[in-house]
């Protein structure tokens, strides 16, 4: 291969084809830096220090308009991109997976509805979805005449309020409690699913409980509720989803749950029925059978697309833009038409939806070759 | 298999309380989309319509006035109102293109010159300024052409890009011109389409020389044009690694150079193969040029939202919505179907060898 690449004639192709991208690269900068000192516009990343003008509507962190900087603001940007993104990933597996299971299902119309709603959803522009629900959380009524599904909990054009807990320090350690237990429940549950007893079976799943009980009774945190109240014509209190948010994440959702639903079918429908067979066969019980002999083949051939539904979820909540949520892309517009160095907004764009999606690809190359392992 | 009594009534009980469900949401929406709709408005004094009739039935009936008032704006937007047919023929030679590429029987080279001379009778139809038609400035197109322009343009100009791309990945003594098509590949399909078309509509201005000023409709085409090449060029690679080696071998072992047997031998085979997924790449294409609202460019999503804002017809954003859904829909669709067919088709074992080129 390296004799092939010094002949002359692919020497030659090879340069030609270096000679052009340096050229249109070069053309560009010229025409870009001409461009640039005509207008007067900075270049560099110097305005990420500089105080921003943008009016946040939800952040995770503190943000103050005209006193925090830009680079605070972008931030802002990419965490709120993560929330909608991580938790979407996760309702969509979850909904993909149900409706998936729900297309193989021998109840007929069962089958029919969910096959109904994949053909329905992909069809249709994730855009149009968008606005719709935009237009739906839009018209819940306002504040006063809100719903109320729950106590304290509130429904309405500004979003859902809900009660909030407020964090004690005793809870990172539950959590983590929990984490742990999660871990060591998934461990004992790998090494007992052949064991003779329900009790065993069901034994292994005792640590998701002991675990954080056992912290929680050791650090005794105070438990205080903010309970969400009307004041005014808004509410205050508690914490809230904006409808921007609420929209987003309800769109995102249900469209890529139609495309998880087709791959979770396709993958449970190559295993070979006399797979199921030979389980019962040897005396496995159903779930058994599933978990330890249908599943595992499937799921080597669901994780490839389902990964790069994962990557197209995060591409698509950049569309928070056309709905007014302010995600990185939003507030990287907003940068941009207010610095004028749109080269730079649009590379920090490009930058971090490369990163995210290099590291979804790498840990999912990872856990299927995990899974490959296992299997081979 | 084995169905007990008891997966029986099991099975019974979801299906009856599924269909019970299912024809009370049906029961609601044919209250709201027929009994209590209002199919028309009458006009006022002024000549403008009066939509209180339809304000009154808020949530109860659909207000259908609102489609009647509007389709024409919809479908074509800006367009001189008077000269609309001319876009009205633009999207029937795009259906009648779509119709004529699913056809097996017309998987010919010669299919390449009906698509460049349709392109060509759409940007005559469109542009005008020959033939006795009235120019019209690309600033004034809107609508359905303009999503079926994006797409369809977008499919068969970055075609022979796929192509290039996809052979230069698998160029094994060219590890250079590899680099480049994996950076360019992976870097477009990295990246969200909308930083694409911000890169197209702020970006690319400042990258010309001075005086050439493109159009923003032209502009964003060329993003497509780059965004659906990363694609497609994976589509076709994903043909090129399902056809044998010994195919080209074989070739090569006939005297044929490396163009001829790419050109006679590999492409016809390769291509022929990925025609569903090429269906489905391109329905995602279709959907996709709807985010050129955010940039301001006038397709049928841009209309659609447009004609909710109207004051007089805001609030009526769900009739709107359903009728771009429709039209969404059955252009998907049918596509969908016709793809699923041809895959079942090309599976077939008996597939006749079609002649070479």
């Amino acid at each position: 291969m390296a004799v092939a690449a010094l002949r002359p004639r692919a020497l030659l192709w090879q340069a030609l084809a270096l000679g052009v991208v340096a050229g249109v690269i070069a053309v560009f900068s010229i025409n870009a830096s001409h461009h640039l000192a005509a207008r007067h516009i900075a270049t560099g990343f110097g305005f990420l220090s500089a105080a921003a003008p943008i009016p946040i509507g939800e952040s995770l962190i503190t943000y103050t308009p005209s006193v925090s900087t830009y680079g605070r603001a972008l931030l802002i940007g990419v965490l709120n991109t993560l929330k909608v993104a991580i938790p979407g990933c996760l309702l969509a597996t979850l909904l993909g997976t149900l409706i998936g299971i729900a297309r193989l299902s021998p109840i007929a119309l069962l089958a029919r509805l969910a096959a109904l709603y994949v053909e329905l959803l992909r069809d249709l522009p994730l855009l149009l979805q968008l606005l719709f629900w935009y237009g739906v959380f839009q018209t819940l009524p306002a504040p006063r005449q809100a719903m109320r599904p729950l106590p304290g909990v509130f429904l309405s054009n500004r979003g859902l309020r809900v009660p909030d807990l407020v964090w004690q320090p005793g809870f990172t350690g539950v959590a983590l409690a929990l984490l742990g237990g999660i871990g060591l429940s998934f461990f004992l549950a790998r090494r007992t699913a052949l064991a003779p007893g329900l009790a065993v079976r069901l034994g292994a799943f005792l640590p998701v409980l002991l675990l954080p009980a056992a912290t929680l009774a050791l650090y005794r945190p105070a438990f205080r509720v903010d309970w969400p109240a009307l004041h005014g014509f808004n509410f205050q209190g508690g914490a809230s989803l904006s409808p921007e948010y609420a929209a987003l994440l309800t769109g995102l959702v249900l469209y890529t749950t139609s495309y998880v639903a087709e791959i979770v079918r396709g993958g449970l429908a190559a295993v070979a029925r006399g797979q199921w067979e030979a389980g019962a066969a040897l005396g496995l019980p159903r779930g058994a059978v599933l978990r330890l002999v249908v599943l595992p083949q499937a799921l080597r051939l669901i994780i490839p697309p389902l990964t790069s539904q994962y990557l197209n979820l995060v591409k698509n909540s950049s569309l928070a833009v056309a709905i007014g949520y302010q995600d990185l892309v939003s507030i990287a517009d907003t940068t941009l038409n207010q610095t004028g160095q749109a080269i730079e907004g649009v590379a920090l764009i490009m930058a971090v939806y490369l990163s995210i999606s290099l590291t979804i690809s790498l840990a999912m190359n990872f856990y299927n070759a995990r899974l490959a392992r296992q299997a081979g | 298999m084995r169905s007990s009594l008891r997966v029986r009534v099991f099975s019974a009980a979801v299906t009856l309380a599924l269909a019970l469900v299912l024809l009370d949401g049906l029961w609601h929406f044919f209250s709201w989309a027929i009994v209590h709709a209002i199919w028309s408005v009458p006009r006022g004094a002024d000549g403008a319509p009066d939509t209180d009739l339809c304000r009154a039935a808020i949530g109860r009936g659909a207000c259908w006035a609102v489609i009647g008032e509007k389709f024409r704006f919809i479908l074509f937007g800006f367009y001189p109102h008077a000269l609309q047919w001319r876009s009205a023929i633009v999207v029937a030679l795009f259906v009648l293109l779509f119709a004529l590429s699913l056809n097996p029987r017309f998987w010919r080279p010669a299919l390449v010159a009906v698509w460049l001379a349709v392109l060509a009778l759409v940007a005559v139809l469109m542009w005008g300024g020959v033939f006795g038609l009235e120019f019209v400035a690309a600033d004034q197109w809107g609508g359905l052409p303009i999503t079926l322009i994006l797409a369809t343009f977008g499919l068969a100009l970055s075609f022979p890009l796929a192509i290039l791309v996809a052979l230069g990945r698998r160029a094994s003594g060219l590890p250079v011109i590899r680099w480049i098509a994996v950076a360019y590949v992976e870097l477009i399909r990295g990246v969200p389409l909308i930083s694409l078309l911000f890169m197209a509509s702020v970006m690319l201005p400042l990258f010309l020389p001075e005086g050439i000023d493109i159009n923003k409709l032209l502009r964003a085409q060329l993003a497509f044009i780059l965004f659906a090449g990363a694609y497609l060029a994976e589509v076709v690679r994903a043909g090129l690694q399902a056809l044998p080696r010994g195919q080209q071998e074989a070739a090569a072992a006939l005297g044929l150079s490396y163009w001829q047997a790419t050109r006679l031998v590999v492409l016809p085979q390769a291509l022929r193969h990925v025609i569903p997924m090429l269906v489905n790449t391109f329905i995602g294409f279709f959907k996709d040029t709807s985010l050129v609202l955010i940039i301001g460019i006038f397709d049928l999503m841009t209309t659609g939202r447009t004609a909710t804002l109207e004051p007089r017809w805001q609030g009526f954003g769900n009739e709107v919505y359903l009728l771009l859904a429709a039209i969404y829909f059955a252009f998907c669709f049918a596509m969908a179907r016709i793809s699923r067919l041809l895959e079942r088709r090309l599976n077939e074992p008996h597939l006749p060898i079609v002649e070479p080129a």
